[in-house]
């Protein structure tokens, strides 16, 4: 037998790369899926900018200017490795700044920011282990805190808003917003029904509404963004049609427009942009169903029943909270675990 | 086609167009044959030569009394100059016979295997036959069940679903008869009634030569959709029969065998011929100058191999022993072919997945989820065993899992998945988890 030693004085073993199996992977990576979702919202965004011009500018530069800086000093300081190169904090800023309405204060819009990447993510432990969704945390934080100063934000009153009926409960803000949506709300609580034709707004609220955020200038954008989104299989169709779906069903059984209600409002931005965030939303595919349906649920109930008009947020963020327990309901039965017979549609 | 897809899976790119259309040819006979004596599942060899001896081709140069085991024998007539231990594929250093071959060879003559006429389990174990698909489980073990399993169903992994290797595809193209009489030695060793041949409906032209050659014989060739991984062995059960293998369980249990196409050629060789397994075919793919199929000489080094394929193109960087989804990278090109090599595969940097810390953050894009073909989350198999969480490993049930490496492929911040998986399994084990 030779012994160990002799070889190993000869030239080193190790002379190529190693690595684990598997070898290849699939071309997909991280930053290249949010960077589909920067350019899904891009449209939506750039319109609103088009047509709001410099407060449109100043709401988006402050918001992802804030989440990024945020999440660059919060890897800095804990040095940790950089993260602002996986693109999710751009993300949110852009989410962010479609959610409030165009002349928010930019230092609002600042502090939104520190609070969706420094408390709702990076606290959390980073990208994938927080429990809510970033944008929505630093939204709900800015719009309760400064409730006063938000109040007072001029709403854009584009050409359309004077065609509506003068609302019946005569209060106009921005958090209520002076919107279709409010308007029609506060109709529907004082007389139970509507002063105006709710048909007549689905032109304006699919192509260009000013009043509410700057997610609402186009619902149509939003609709065409998300498309994109699922066809390229960046996000699993069914969260925003268990959501809008469900939206829409409801609102019919309550009585109103079905349509109405999903063009009027952040149903859309929620539920094409919001809802479908991975780390924050089930990750089985009836877990989403199950997860769309009660954001939509929860949205219209509370729209109906509730004291304001927009809660998209709410019903997010409250589905957020509850998607482990969702997963955890519908836990797979892995292969050869149960009859065959069985499996093909467990599998399906 | 028959339409039984099993859930999950992915598709990579199959790349198999270097070498699907390249015949078989020998391979070069090497200055040095390395024979590891552990070439299989189950326990190693003992050397039975020492360092001086002759050998002759065919000649038995390792073996042990052991139920799990496969003899390891010379392909060529030559000198013993070592027996120690060597570097081989898999990464660690195991005990193995070197041989310096002859000047001249005669490779169409061999000693021939010691065994009773009539016993093919007798001769398929002391042919040295392991599974050529790269699992490398003694063949005579496969073929005696356990006394209280009946074996009714033969199924033969023509899938070849692994990326870059066209070996099987060239064995069915070429010895499609061969392939068939070999299927049928197995079938009645077992006495099971009914044969598949499932192959993947990428390879009309091996699915068409297999069905010209059944001449008859009670064999349905069944063409199965190209997805990875087609030819995984419960996977594959399914399609073709539609039972599931129960967790934990062998195929036998529901009266199952799977044997690769290569093997069912080998056993008939040993039965026919009494050659026993010297050589097998192998193919050389990717980033080299002539991407080739060899049937080679087990115990040929790869780099012999590497270099009558053209040697490695200059962008070649990690050097894979079997497909690039399951197979291990080589740290030398120094290693021989064993019995279990279906293939080396040169990948270039650009084609690479990357090398990665393990830092990567999982997003719960559910992609894993949706990629895996037992129905498992790997994303949280992965992050419970990140942690030494050991209980939610098991939970998430760790145990079914077949390291494909579907869940890694398709996961797009790159997290380690199948590498965190394997180490929780491990530790399972460690515990004595079933
Ligand atoms: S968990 Fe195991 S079986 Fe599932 S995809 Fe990953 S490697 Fe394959
Ligand atoms: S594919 Fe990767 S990122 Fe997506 S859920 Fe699985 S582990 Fe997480």
């Amino acid at each position: 037998m030779s012994d160990a030693t002799q070889e190993s004085a000869s030239a080193p073993v190790h002379t190529r790369v190693v690595a684990p199996a598997p070898h290849i992977a699939a071309a997909l990576t991280c930053p290249q899926i949010m960077l589909w979702v920067i350019a899904a919202l891009l449209p939506a965004a750039l319109w609103a900018v088009w047509n709001m011009g410099t407060p449109a500018i100043i709401t988006f530069v402050a918001s992802i200017g804030s989440c990024v800086l945020t999440e660059f000093a919060w890897n800095a300081m804990m040095k940790r490795k950089q993260t602002i190169g996986d693109l999710s904090a751009i993300v949110t800023g852009m989410l962010l700044a479609m959610s409030v309405p165009p002349r928010t204060p930019w230092w609002i819009c600042m502090v939104g920011g520190i609070v969706a990447i420094g408390l709702a993510k990076m606290l959390f432990g980073g990208l994938g282990f927080n429990l809510f969704n970033p944008a929505l945390v630093g939204r709900a934080v800015v719009m309760m805190s400064w409730l006063g100063v938000m109040s007072e934000v001029k709403p854009y009153a584009g050409g359309w808003f004077n065609a509506l009926s003068v609302p019946a409960s005569g209060k106009l803000d921005a958090i209520n917003g002076a919107t279709r949506l409010a308007i029609a709300t506060a109709d529907r609580a004082a007389q139970g029904g509507y002063g105006f034709d709710l048909a007549k707004q689905f032109g304006p609220l699919l192509f260009k509404n000013l009043e509410g955020s700057l997610g609402e200038v186009s619902a149509g954008l939003l609709i065409l963004g998300g498309l994109v989104l699922i066809v390229r299989g960046i996000i699993d169709w069914r969260i925003p049609v268990g959501y809008i779906g469900s939206v829409a069903l409801l609102s019919w059984a309550f009585g109103s427009d079905p349509i109405f209600n999903v063009l009027a409002g952040g149903v859309l931005l929620g539920a094409f942009f919001m809802a479908t965030d991975y780390v924050t939303s089930p990750i089985t595919k009836n877990g989403r169903l199950v997860f769309g349906i009660g954001c939509g649920v929860f949205n219209i109930v509370t729209r109906f029943f509730g004291p304001m008009p927009e809660t998209t947020t709410f019903a997010i963020l409250f589905m957020n909270g509850l998607a482990p327990l969702i997963d955890r309901m519908f836990m797979p039965k892995p292969f050869g675990h149960i009859k065959p017979a069985k499996a093909v549609k467990a599998n399906a | 086609m028959r339409i039984r897809p099993f859930a999950g899976g992915t598709h990579p790119p199959d790349r198999k167009e270097g070498t699907a259309g390249r015949a078989v040819r020998p391979g070069p006979v090497p200055d040095r044959i390395v024979l590891p004596m552990s070439q299989h599942l189950g326990a190693p060899c003992t050397p039975l030569v020492a360092k001086g001896d002759r050998v002759a081709r065919g000649q038995v140069v390792g073996d042990v009394e052991a139920l799990i085991s496969a003899p390891v024998h010379s392909p060529v007539s030559g000198e013993v100059t070592d027996v120690g231990p060597v570097l081989t594929p898999g990464g660690v250093r195991a005990m193995a016979v070197t041989i310096a071959p002859d000047a001249e060879q005669d490779l169409t003559t061999w000693v021939p295997i010691q065994a009773p006429r009539d016993d093919v389990r007798a001769t398929v174990r002391a042919a040295g036959i392991v599974g050529l698909g790269g699992a490398a489980f003694p063949t005579a073990v496969k073929l005696s069940p356990p006394k209280q399993f009946t074996i009714d169903t033969v199924v033969i992994n023509g899938c070849e679903c692994e990326p870059y290797l066209t070996c099987d595809h060239r064995v069915m193209l070429e010895r499609a008869a061969d392939v068939i009489a070999g299927v049928g030695l197995i079938a009645a060793a077992v006495g099971a009634k009914a044969v598949f041949i499932g192959v993947e409906d990428n390879k009309p032209d091996a699915i068409a030569a297999l069905r010209a050659a059944t001449n008859g014989a009670e064999v349905e060739v069944v063409a199965l959709k190209t997805h990875y991984p087609q030819g995984a062995e419960k996977q594959l059960i399914w399609a073709v029969t539609g039972r599931a293998v129960p967790r934990g369980q062998l195929p036998a249990a529901i009266g199952v065998l799977v044997h690769n196409v290569g093997t069912a050629v080998a056993v008939l060789e040993a039965v026919e011929l009494r050659k026993p397994l010297m050589e097998r075919v192998m193919t050389i793919a990717g980033a080299v100058g002539d991407p080739s199929n060899f049937l080679a000489l087990i115990g040929t080094p790869i780099e012999t191999l590497v270099e009558a394929a053209g040697g490695l193109l200059p962008d070649a960087g990690r050097v894979i022993a079997g497909g690039p989804m399951t197979g291990a990278a080589l740290a030398s090109l120094d290693v021989p072919v064993v019995k279990g090599t279906s293939g080396v595969v040169a990948l270039t940097e650009n084609e690479s997945a990357p090398v990665v810390d393990g830092d990567q953050a999982c997003i719960r894009c559910g992609r894993c989820v949706e990629a895996c073909p037992m129905n498992l989350h790997p994303f949280a198999i992965a992050s419970h065993a990140d942690r030494r969480m050991w209980n939610g490993v098991e939970r998430f049930n760790a145990l079914d899992c077949i390291e494909c490496g579907c869940c890694s492929y398709v996961c797009p911040t790159r997290r380690p998945l199948v590498q965190l998986i394997k180490v929780g399994k491990a530790a399972l084990m460690a515990k004595g988890v079933k």
